[in-house]
């Protein structure tokens, strides 16, 4: 199998962008990837782009226009769709593309443009990652999707609505040093829990925000890198992908995801690794229970103890979980998280530990992807 | 604001028997039952025989949130209960919930009745099942 690596990264700074459209924020992303991979851009040979969807915007057909804009004509560029997945869908493939000895180096990005739109428009868009004909039929929110796991773990194995909230105030003081998130403040479990209710049992801030963004990552195969001497690059572990039913009503249980644990035995199984020699994990914290519910599926805790393993600080201690802030703090431009969370990793891999990975969920964990990232010192064995 | 396609007249129309009558599928190679009904059973994908099948609409309550933000057509109803209901059948089913809000909780037995779901701004109403808390008296 050939080896892999991320030689580049570069993202935009999150937040309510309202100067900035959707093809300043794709190109800005891209730029300082390529700015970073200090190559020229002239030898990217396709473009994979994550991008949820076209209601927010009235712009479909992504791919094209972000090739065009960034001069990258005539290379194929392919738009990925997986929800909020779609990031690291189009990381994969993009990954797939070079293994299969297509391309040697390839871009991978992701870009929403959410406030284009207003509230109700944008909590509408949303909803289209799950099932329309029936969950959006009787006036679920993806807050009410995540609501109704919170309850079910709730009333499982006991989860408190303080552990809940710890899990927002350790992203918020986590992200007080990330130049690029949308909320640098912290906050108190109190702040939390007295926050207005969006669906109950989750209170505003369990819930991510709407967010402009977008980031972009240079994936080469070990032979480019040698030719082009790239030094410290990141290197692909492993990477698996799985789907589960859309509906949360078609799943077998509301407290796991079976997509995050069918995907992440496939990437620990090709990095040959396992949870406990993870040291970062960026997770897909969109409501503060889906942190949760990723610690016990990645294998961090048992099932049903997350609760407990956030309280205990396991988070900080036993593996640095969303330690740039997570989706809650960074923000969720939903098409550019995965690759954002590759960004992160990347950034601190080249500077300290081993292993990193990262979690990106679609909809209500009808898609997960799950990524392994090393550094130089990973592969001296 | 225009009909967005999933409240739209072509929509309600293809699947208003499904909806107001709670007709899901049964599979009689393996007796899996499901509600919404399913083209392909994922048990027995080739060897599947899938049929139409009507549930009882009794069940109980497995999981449930209130919603005080809500999508377009349903800003009227704020506070509104959403929930999982487990049918009788056994299987889960999505639906509001409607009964005093303090007698919502997990367990809570409940039972399918006819009403109006949604109603857009230029009045189009979409017509449905949601579920009603049966009262137990005492208990
Ligand atoms: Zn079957």
């Amino acid at each position: 199998m050939r080896k892999i690596a991320i030689i580049g990264v570069g993202q935009t700074k999150f937040g309510e962008e309202w100067t900035k459209s959707l093809r300043d924020l794709a190109i800005e992303a891209g730029i300082k990837a390529i700015e970073d991979a200090k190559i020229e851009g002239k030898e990217i040979e396709a473009l994979y782009i994550g991008n949820m969807s076209g209601i927010f915007t009235s712009q479909e057909h992504l791919a094209a226009l972000a090739a065009d804009m960034a001069g990258l004509n005539p290379i194929p560029s392919i738009r990925c769709e997986a929800a909020c997945a779609s990031g690291s869908v189009a990381f994969r493939n993009a990954y797939l593309s070079i293994l299969s000895g297509q391309h040697d180096i390839v871009m991978a990005a992701g870009a929403e443009k959410m406030t284009d739109i207003v509230d109700a428009g944008a909590l509408n868009a949303l909803m289209s990652a799950g099932d329309q004909e029936w969950e959006g039929f009787v006036g679920l929110t993806f807050a009410g999707l995540y609501a109704l796991i919170a309850r079910r773990h709730m009333h499982e194995f006991g989860t408190t609505q303080e552990q809940l909230a710890l899990v927002s105030v350790n992203n918020h003081k986590n992200a007080l040093k990330n130049e690029y998130a949308q909320f640098r403040q912290e906050i108190t479990v109190e702040d939390v829990l007295s926050s207005p209710i969006i669906s109950d049992p989750l209170h505003l801030l369990d819930c991510s925000p709407i967010t402009d963004g977008a980031a972009a990552i240079i994936l080469a195969s070990e032979e480019a890198i040698k030719r082009l001497k790239i030094e410290n690059p990141i290197w692909v572990l492993g990477v698996g992908q799985a789907s589960a039913p859309l509906a949360l009503h078609d799943r077998k249980s509301l407290t796991r995801f079976d997509s995050t644990i069918i995907a992440a035995r496939k990437a620990y199984s090709q990095a040959k690794i396992s949870a406990k020699d993870i040291e970062y994990a960026e997770v897909h914290d969109c409501f503060s229970i889906n942190e949760i519910l990723a610690i016990e599926d990645l294998g961090f805790c048992e099932k049903g103890e997350g609760g407990k393993f956030v309280e205990k600080n396991g988070i900080n201690e036993v593996v640095k979980v969303n330690s740039t802030g997570g989706l809650k703090a960074i923000g969720h431009p939903v098409g550019a998280t995965g690759i954002r969370q590759l960004c992160d990793l990347t950034r601190i891999l080249r500077e300290k530990g081993k292993y990193g990975l990262a979690q990106n969920v679609g909809g209500s964990g009808s898609t997960c992807v799950v990524t392994i990232l090393g550094s130089k010192d990973s592969i001296k064995g | 604001m225009p009909l967005s396609p999933i409240s739209s007249i072509p929509v309600a129309r293809r699947i208003i028997k499904n909806r107001y009558r709670l007709i899901g599928s049964l599979c009689e190679n393996c007796k899996s039952m499901f509600m919404p009904p399913r083209i392909i059973c994922p048990n027995c994908r080739r060897k599947g025989r899938m049929k139409e099948y009507e549930f009882s609409g009794e069940g109980e309550i497995y999981s449930f949130t209130i919603l005080n933000t809500a999508p377009e057509g349903f800003e009227y109803q704020k506070p509104y209960v959403v929930g999982i209901i487990k049918l009788r059948e056994g299987v889960l089913f999505t639906s509001q919930i409607i009964g005093k809000v303090e007698s919502i909780r997990i367990g809570k037995r409940v039972r399918a009745v006819f009403r109006k779901m949604s109603v857009s701004e230029d009045g189009f109403i979409n017509y449905g099942l949601k579920f009603e808390v049966i009262d137990e008296g005492s208990s």
